[in-house]
């Protein structure tokens, strides 16, 4: 190095050392934020606590009964694996509105092979989750190769998926006694387990177990480092190799195959399968348990932990209220406050960069 | 220069509508140097460093590396024939860890079937690899390599991103605009960095304005303007202020500089 600058002769002489700062200035509050920022299901792990906590003081012993925490998680289940394919398309930074009615018309495409065409069973719920993959590839195909917003494609196939599925069936629900009597397979997830006075379904497991594969999946998988990729920063992902849009596709391919699973669960939980489930709101219901889970709208952020803690919360707030026997009102008022709430931590957390 | 060149080009072009960014321009690069590109802003580099790098696809031209001609249709091609490029926005996922990152797109994974059917990343793999090169590199005040990029000075951003193509360049190196952004302290060391890495024998670009950095890491400096190349000059023997008098056409290029 023999043309260094005048001004840079400095330099030799600067501090070689690693920057070390005094610790003693820095407060709780701003440790805590350091602590949520690098745990991000801490949050809504700590807000669920709290809750359980919170109901239990007001509601006694009832609340915390083995069985009423099962039943919360039995009631959750649904919600919980929409969450879980929600949570994948908005770490890409998108969002996914066509979840709920693609779990709707799986369910029904699933009765009628079974039941109407006679299907085996078994092959009527590949078939079924099949159409829940195709749906979830449509939108994958207009978002990364149309390169249209998610929320327009997704608005477009929700009202798109809930109109063919009103068509298709004639809107006609499929009896429960006819499901058990002619595909007792499609109950499957509805088999329950008792220890005690805890009573776990198939479907509450196969939530948890869902979860888990897609965290070790998101976490420990190359492929899960580039969905955080794409949602985090989708012009530096492509430069780094990592090819954007087939990532798009399959993480919009999963979410339409994992909304069929969650029909498979459902239809064990409602017993009947009726084409008019799909104007519940269940995919504002998953948005708003990943959204309290901590995942970041902005993509990129979040543990899929978080999601499911995210759902529990809104089980236990909703079972808590209607065991003080609140208006269900309060419900909405409090799911309301919660999101605003995680929202607002999620941009409080962002602003560390510790 | 009786050696061949790792990197040619001849006749680029490209036109984006009616705007012609590159105009019949030529490009070579021998091995083992460091060539910087200098050049008024719209001059037409940056598409010149895209049309090698595989982000742009010239209209017209032939590129040829070690003598063979290739045609990358994305920079994903370009990486896989050994030609890396440091970014200006540097291409980093801030909430990435720094082993994270230096092996997007090209992850290692756990050997025996948790690589093979569980997919598993082999992290302490990484990492250990990831904390050698930033060794190799001198970049010893990161601490953790497992934090999150966004965590890092600029400096160390622009140190692990010049560390990420040093690791797995095996031709070629393209950085752009690697000291834009950065404070004395930091500038220095990347141009460390860049030593470094053709001390390693990896022949450079080198994309500046920055006249006292490039004269003073280049061993030949390619002057662009208009869409072209207007000629090679070495920093030895041309002022700062007749290389930007040629970059902006105050002055005409020397009969001989056309040659090199």
């Amino acid at each position: 190095m023999s043309q260094i600058q005048e001004f840079e002769k400095a330099l030799s002489g600067s501090d070689t050392s690693v920057a070390a700062f005094e610790e003693h200035g820095t407060s709780f509050v701003k440790r805590a934020q350091h602590f949520l920022h690098s745990t991000p299901a801490a949050v809504p792990l700590i807000v669920l606590v709290l809750s359980i906590i919170i109901f239990g003081i007001a509601i006694g012993g009832r609340f915390f009964s083995s069985y009423t925490l099962t039943l919360i998680l039995q009631q959750i289940a649904i919600v919980g694996i929409l969450g879980a394919a929600q949570t994948l398309v908005i770490l890409t930074a998108g969002i996914d509105l066509s979840v709920g009615v693609i779990m709707v018309i799986s369910a029904v495409i699933m009765g009628n092979c079974a039941i109407t065409y006679g299907l085996p069973t078994l092959l009527a719920v590949v078939v079924g989750l099949a159409a829940g993959a195709a749906c979830g590839l449509l939108n994958g195909l207009l978002v990364a190769y149309m390169k249209l917003p998610p929320f327009i494609v997704t608005l477009g196939t929700w009202n798109i998926v809930m109109a063919t599925n009103f068509i298709y069936s004639a809107n006609e629900t499929i009896r429960d006694a006819d499901v058990d009597a002619q595909a007792p397979l499609l109950h499957l997830f509805a088999m329950s387990f008792r220890v005690g006075s805890a009573v776990l379904t198939a479907g509450v497991i196969a939530t948890v177990v869902l979860v888990a594969i897609l965290w070790y999946v998101l976490n420990h998988t190359a492929w899960g480092r580039h969905v955080y990729a794409v949602g985090d920063d989708p012009e530096a992902a492509k430069l780094s190799g990592i090819q954007t849009k087939k990532v798009l596709m399959a993480v919009y391919t999963l979410a339409g195959l994992i909304a069929a699973f969650a029909a498979w669960v459902s239809i064990g939980r409602n017993g009947s399968i009726s084409p008019s489930a799909a104007v519940t709101d269940y995919n504002l219901q998953a948005i708003t348990a990943t959204v309290i889970g901590g995942i970041s709208l902005f993509g990129g952020r979040g543990s899929i932990l978080g999601t499911l803690f995210g759902a529990m919360i809104v089980g236990v707030v909703s079972m808590g209220l209607n065991m003080l026997g609140a208006d269900p009102q309060w419900k909405v008022l409090l799911t309301g406050v919660l999101i605003i709430g995680a929202v607002a931590i999620d941009q409080w957390i962002r602003k560390v960069s510790v | 220069m009786t050696q061949e060149p790792v990197l040619t080009a001849r006749g680029l072009t490209k036109r984006y509508g009616r705007v012609t960014a590159l105009n019949n321009c030529d490009f070579d690069l021998y091995p083992g140097e460091i060539l910087a590109v200098i050049g008024d802003n719209g001059a037409g580099k940056s598409t010149l460093i895209k049309a090698i790098s595989g982000a742009v696809h010239a209209d017209e031209g032939v590129i040829e590396l070690d003598g063979k001609q290739v045609q990358f249709k994305s920079p994903i091609e370009a990486r896989e024939a050994g030609i890396e490029t440091v970014y200006q926005n540097l291409a980093l996922s801030p909430a990435l860890s720094i082993a994270d990152n230096m092996f997007l797109g090209r992850e290692i994974r756990k050997p025996g079937p948790l690589g093979s059917w569980l997919r598993m990343l082999d992290r302490p793999a990484m990492e250990k690899r990831a904390r050698d090169k930033l060794t190799e590199l001198g970049l010893m005040t990161i601490q953790n390599i497992s934090q999150a990029v966004e965590t890092l000075s600029g400096g160390q951003r622009q140190g692990v991103a010049v560390a990420r193509a040093a690791a797995f360049g095996s031709k070629v190196v393209i950085m752009d605009e690697p000291t834009a952004a950065l404070g004395v302290k930091e500038s220095r060391r990347v141009l460390e960095l860049i030593l470094d890495v053709k001390k390693r024998g990896l022949p450079i670009v080198l994309i500046s304005h920055n006249m006292p950095h490039v004269f003073e890491v280049a061993d030949r400096i390619h002057i662009h303007r208009l869409g072209r190349r207007l000629c090679v000059v070495d920093p030895k023997q041309i002022s700062m202020s007749d290389a930007v008098a040629l970059m902006t056409g105050a002055k005409k290029p020397p009969e001989d500089a056309l040659a090199a």
